[in-house]
């Protein structure tokens, strides 16, 4: 953490993420840097999708949180290296579990063109026996599976 | 930046943005309609994707040329013959067999694009995105290649249909890999990679794909083209009607 940007660090570790509302952005690893140049604050982010529709919806909070603190940030998109699940924290697939979605696997080199290689649990019974229903869930970051012990439907974050 | 190096970039962004801007409004137009909940789901997620990628690179376009303040002004206010897009990616849908056959063609020679933007690129921000565009784009040659498997390797009729996708679109895959003048330029100058050099890495993965599917794979040679000079076909037109009306009725109009 550079020096003097722990109020912003602060400020902004809080913020959760528009799209899974019980992640912060920080279990996300989604906020990568807060530098100081001359007069701003520069905030980093990387973007878990380029096309992610929540992105400009953070952009917005996180400024709006900085103002509050007299802070007006400059905020840059990073793609590289490009965002990975394996940046989400402990706490974060954690609490993904909780709240019904199984978390992505830690990415190896083998996993990189196919993400959904490996076995998947259920988040409401803890079976494995589960089958992907579609490549895609209910945002591009997830895909659908079903269970097929408790049949329940899920959503599986994906591996990147 | 010198200024014919601008010029290069420009149109360089220009014409990745537009194949992506123009197959993500086809592929969003799927939205309510696809043949199952779960392609539902996918095909407007994939169309947000490809629109993603052209917002992203219209912005890098106007911080190079500021005759255009935002990306909006670049996707919804230029005319019909400023967008530099492949007539491949302005044709209509077609069926559902039509439309991922076409997704996994584009999608898996972007694929190849990015991966050589990714070690050879002299603009440094499209390299670095290039990083998480080829990430993105494998994942949407994966999922459309399942379904010409499935679909080529299906029942007698969906076979077929693939069959008719296949040459419905055959006409269309040569401008791909067509080389021109500019094409060259950016290779000569470390930009872009010349579309010719990706034909056999992406022969070999959409024939293979085919064989799957017991579907034979077409003859690529040249024959319908324009696009990249902004010369475009019927259903374009009909096409940027529909994605620039509300820019055109309610100018400057945001969210």
């Amino acid at each position: 953490m550079e020096k003097g940007t722990e109020k912003a660090w602060d400020i902004l570790k809080d913020l959760t993420d528009p799209e899974l509302p019980f992640l912060t952005l920080d279990d996300l690893g989604v906020i990568r840097e807060i530098k100081r140049n001359d007069k701003n604050h520069v905030v980093t982010i990387a973007p878990t999708y380029i096309g992610c529709p929540a992105i400009s919806v953070i952009e917005e909070k996180i400024a709006s949180e900085l103002k509050k603190i007299g802070i007006s940030p400059i905020i840059e998109k990073s793609f590289s290296p490009p965002w990975s699940s394996d940046w989400i924290s402990e706490n974060g697939r954690k609490k993904m579990e909780e709240f019904g979605i199984s978390p992505p696997h830690p990415r190896k080199a083998e996993t990189i063109g196919d993400p959904l290689l490996k076995d998947v649990k259920c988040p409401q019974c803890t079976s494995y026996r589960t089958e992907k229903v579609s490549e895609f869930g209910s945002t591009a970051c997830k895909s659908l599976y079903r269970c097929l012990d408790c049949k329940e439907p899920f959503d599986h974050f994906k591996c990147v | 930046m010198k200024s014919n190096t601008a010029d290069m970039v420009f149109e360089g962004l220009l014409r990745i943005a537009d194949d992506n801007l123009i197959l993500g409004h086809r592929t969003s137009e799927w939205c309510g309609h696809a043949p199952t909940l779960e392609e539902d789901l996918a095909l407007p997620n994939i169309a947000l994707d490809l629109i993603g990628h052209a917002q992203t690179l219209y912005c890098l376009a106007c911080e190079i040329n500021s005759r255009y303040k935002n990306e909006d002004q670049l996707a919804f206010l230029r005319l019909e013959h400023e967008y530099k897009n492949l007539l491949l990616v302005e044709q209509e849908n077609g069926d559902f067999g039509n439309t991922v056959l076409r997704l996994f063609c584009f999608s898996t020679f972007m694929k190849y694009f990015w991966e050589r933007v990714k070690v050879n690129c002299c603009f440094k921000k499209l390299k670095e995105f290039s990083e998480k565009a080829f990430l993105e784009t494998s994942y949407h040659s994966r999922y459309a290649s399942q379904w010409v498997v499935t679909l080529g390797d299906g029942t007698d009729e969906s076979n077929l249909k693939m069959s008719n996708a296949i040459s419905n679109l055959e006409p269309f895959l040569g401008e791909l890999f067509n080389n021109d003048d500019f094409t060259e330029m950016c290779s000569q100058n470390n930009f872009l990679p010349e579309p010719t050099s990706i034909f056999d890495s992406w022969k070999n993965e959409v024939e293979a794909i085919l064989q799957k599917g017991n579907l034979n794979f077409p003859d690529i040679i040249l024959k319908k083209r324009g696009g990249r000079k902004g010369e475009h076909s019927e259903a374009f037109g009909y096409l940027l009607s529909d994605l620039q009306y509300m820019q055109r009725a309610y100018p400057n109009s945001s969210w």
